[in-house]
């Protein structure tokens, strides 16, 4: 985890505050490396080595039946890492089931990222002293949460910014709009990442929005839209933190629109050739943003080749033991259904809760 | 001690909730310089300022998932829903978030907020004014749900569920906002998930909350001329239920009818007649009866009148009863 604990220890730097218009297109990748030492480069590169890795490995348990269910984040790497290392260790992160990067990149144990798709427990770490939220299921409706924890802070005078990530397909959701809104009226210091992979399980794009493009909806909002080409780490990394401190100097949100491809389906339990042409993802593939990054690293002279290996091996240390790691079984204990549903436990579950442990001790399982 | 209203019970309590904690602020559509389309909030804007009494925009989504926000950052929300049946679009926050989030973080986040809902009829609203919604949220484990019947209570369980450290849905009954009681405040009426006797009798248990209090208390007045010792039971909360005061009353009674003026299939009666039947089946001299609301949905002001459960129906449910049989 040494790469990680890297990543996050670094601090964020300083930037200019601007407020993006909105675009037609991804904006060129040439000189997106402005303003971010190479060592941060590296870290970046690193992160998203090790977050190819996490996906391939956790791919892999959810093929082995050691996960329920694993949401990929293969291609989204640039967009997870960047935003994560944008913004500060005190920013609230309010991630979806597809944020597992964004959530190892922010320092977050690999194990406890993965148990809401084990099985054991719907959040594995502590979302307060990793000022992440859980990772949200149901579409959008964490943006409300981010606004609403991003204007609490501004009341109280706090310099906290809230990141909240979505995907394409939650832009059609009503809590998407509401939290916009919301946050504009209230310059709440909220960044909204869309990541556009465009896909929403099967349904494209097209069939999802007739918006010119997701940023442009920001617009109607009053705030600005940014499009970004989302498989440039370093284009989500500026974009992200300038967003972030613009809400954080009082003016407000921002949505961001990162365009990005998923070239895994949307879970292991999906098929994507279904409803994906062929060929398509061979598109994509030339943008691979962690292939990317690396070619550019390596002609500017950041990254050797020795050094890509050693992170590369690096990574694959991180897969092995992580695997280790996942081949104790979950410790789940029954009766922790009823501990955290009140604060105090009301006698109807009192009762239940006797019944369930009569229930373990006569299986031998009690106490 | 003076007359006061349920509405200015929940205006006090609202005001001395804001006095006594910094954390706590309140929000919603058209709380601030209104005070509320029924005045709950009157002059909290005004005397506390727009960051701790605010209007927010008209999306009750966004009121209800901004709150889980807030809570998770220290505040203690209570946010107004306009209706009853305005509730509707905040519901998925309600369901997956707002009851769960303890849960979903094993106790690292409890979400105290309180959500304020005037229910029910009886006003001559039009539709969409006058849903008695309450079997939805007690059905969600996770809520609390309390309502008052009375401005003590009304005042005491609000200033109960906003210092509640979970997440409480506060049905406030709005054809009783107007009614005056002789109070003096502040008062504490005991703690959240008791219910109360408000008339002591022998010969069958009337089981109410909220608008129906009101009703049952009258139906046990008329049954007295025809000799009949009723038993009144004001839940005051309804998730979790208070099952020990229920069932010792049935017991002493041997007979129970359930009145509320929601729908009756699958709806509260059915839970509260399901519990009794378990607990006190050996002390029943006849099977347990509800006297609700039609299932149909809320109908048209005009017609109201015939589908609150009023006295009548009480007694011919307490009629049927088997009187006869019951000893001297």
């Amino acid at each position: 985890m040494t790469v990680l604990e890297a990543a996050t220890a670094a601090p964020a730097p300083a930037g200019p505050v601007t407020a993006g218009p909105v675009t037609a297109a991804p904006a060129a990748a040439a000189p997106a490396a402005a303003g971010v030492p190479p060592d941060r480069q590296l870290l970046m590169y690193r992160a998203m080595v090790v977050g190819r890795a996490f996906n391939r490995q956790a791919t892999a348990f959810s093929r082995q039946g050691r996960l329920a269910v694993y949401p990929s984040s293969r291609g989204q790497e640039a967009c997870q890492v960047g935003s994560a290392l944008a913004v500060r260790p005190t920013d609230w992160l309010f991630p979806t089931y597809r944020e597992s990067v964004a959530l190892l990149t922010r320092g977050i144990d690999p194990v406890q990222v993965l148990t809401l798709f084990r099985g054991d427990q719907h959040c594995g770490y502590d979302p307060v002293t990793e000022h992440t939220a859980p990772q949200c299921t149901p579409l959008a409706t964490q943006c409300l949460h981010a606004a609403g924890l991003a204007d609490a802070a501004r009341m109280a005078g706090d310099p906290i910014v809230a990141l909240a990530y979505i995907g394409d397909g939650a832009t059609s959701e009503g809590d998407f709009h509401e939290a916009l809104n919301y946050a504009a009226v209230r310059r709440a210091p909220v960044v909204f990442l869309v990541q556009n992979n465009q896909y929403a399980i099967s349904v494209p794009l097209a069939k999802q929005t007739a918006a010119r493009t997701l940023a442009d909806k920001a617009a109607g909002y009053g705030m600005p839209g940014v499009r970004i080409d989302g498989n440039d780490v370093l284009q989500v990394y500026r974009a992200v933190h300038d967003a972030a401190e613009r809400a954080r100097a009082g003016h407000g949100p921002t949505l961001i629109e990162a365009v990005t491809y998923r070239i895994d389906a949307h879970t292991n339990a999906d098929d994507d050739t279904r409803y994906r042409p062929a060929g398509e993802a061979d598109v994509w593939a030339a943008q691979d943003p962690v292939d990317r990054l690396e070619r550019d690293l390596l002609a500017a002279g950041v990254l050797d080749r020795a050094a890509a290996d050693g992170i590369a091996a690096a990574a694959d240390a991180f897969a092995g033991e992580l695997s280790a790691r996942f081949s104790a079984p979950p410790t789940g204990d029954p009766m922790q259904m009823f501990r955290h549903v009140y604060h105090h436990l009301p006698p109807h579950l009192r009762e239940q809760s006797e019944r369930l442990a009569a229930e373990l001790a006569a299986d031998g399982q009690g106490d | 001690m003076s007359e006061i209203t349920m509405a200015k019970a929940l205006n006090t309590a609202l005001r001395d909730a804001l006095r006594d904690d910094p954390r706590t602020i309140l929000f919603g559509e058209d709380i601030g310089a209104l005070g509320g389309v029924f005045r709950i909030t009157d002059g909290l804007a005004a005397e506390f300022g727009d960051e701790r009494c605010f209007d927010t925009p008209l999306a009750e989504s966004a009121i209800l998932g901004t709150a889980v926000g807030m809570a998770m950052y220290g505040y203690r929300p209570v946010v107004e829903m306009q209706f009853d049946a305005f509730a509707y679009p905040a519901f998925e926050q309600l369901v997956s978030h707002v009851a769960k989030l303890r849960n979903r973080t094993r106790g690292a986040i409890g979400l105290p907020l309180t959500i304020r809902i005037p229910y029910g009829g009886g006003i001559g609203g039009v539709e969409h004014h006058s849903d008695s919604s309450e079997i939805y949220y007690m059905a969600t484990p996770g809520l609390t749900v309390v309502t008052p019947a009375t401005a003590a209570d009304a005042y005491s369980l609000l200033r109960r569920s906003i210092a509640s450290p979970d997440p409480v849905v506060f049905l406030e009954p709005k054809r009783l906002y107007w009614r005056k009681e002789a109070l003096g405040l502040p008062v504490d009426t005991g703690p959240l998930g008791s219910a109360v006797i408000r008339r002591h009798g022998t010969h069958a248990t009337l089981i109410a909350y909220g608008p129906a209090v009101t009703t049952a208390l009258e139906a046990a007045e008329a049954a007295a001329e025809h000799g009949w010792d009723l038993e009144v039971i004001d839940l005051r909360t309804l998730m979790p239920l208070d099952d020990a005061t229920v069932c010792a009353s049935v017991r002493r009674t041997g007979r129970a009818v359930v009145v509320h003026e929601a729908h009756g299939f699958a709806g509260p009666g059915a839970e509260i007649a399901a519990r009794i039947t378990e607990r006190c089946f050996y002390h029943l001299e006849a099977p347990v009866r509800r006297v609700t609301g039609f299932d149909v949905p809320y109908p048209p002001p005009l017609l109201e009148r015939h589908y609150l459960p009023g006295v009548d129906r009480i007694l011919d449910a307490v009629a049927s009863l088997e009187w006869e049989a019951v000893p001297a």
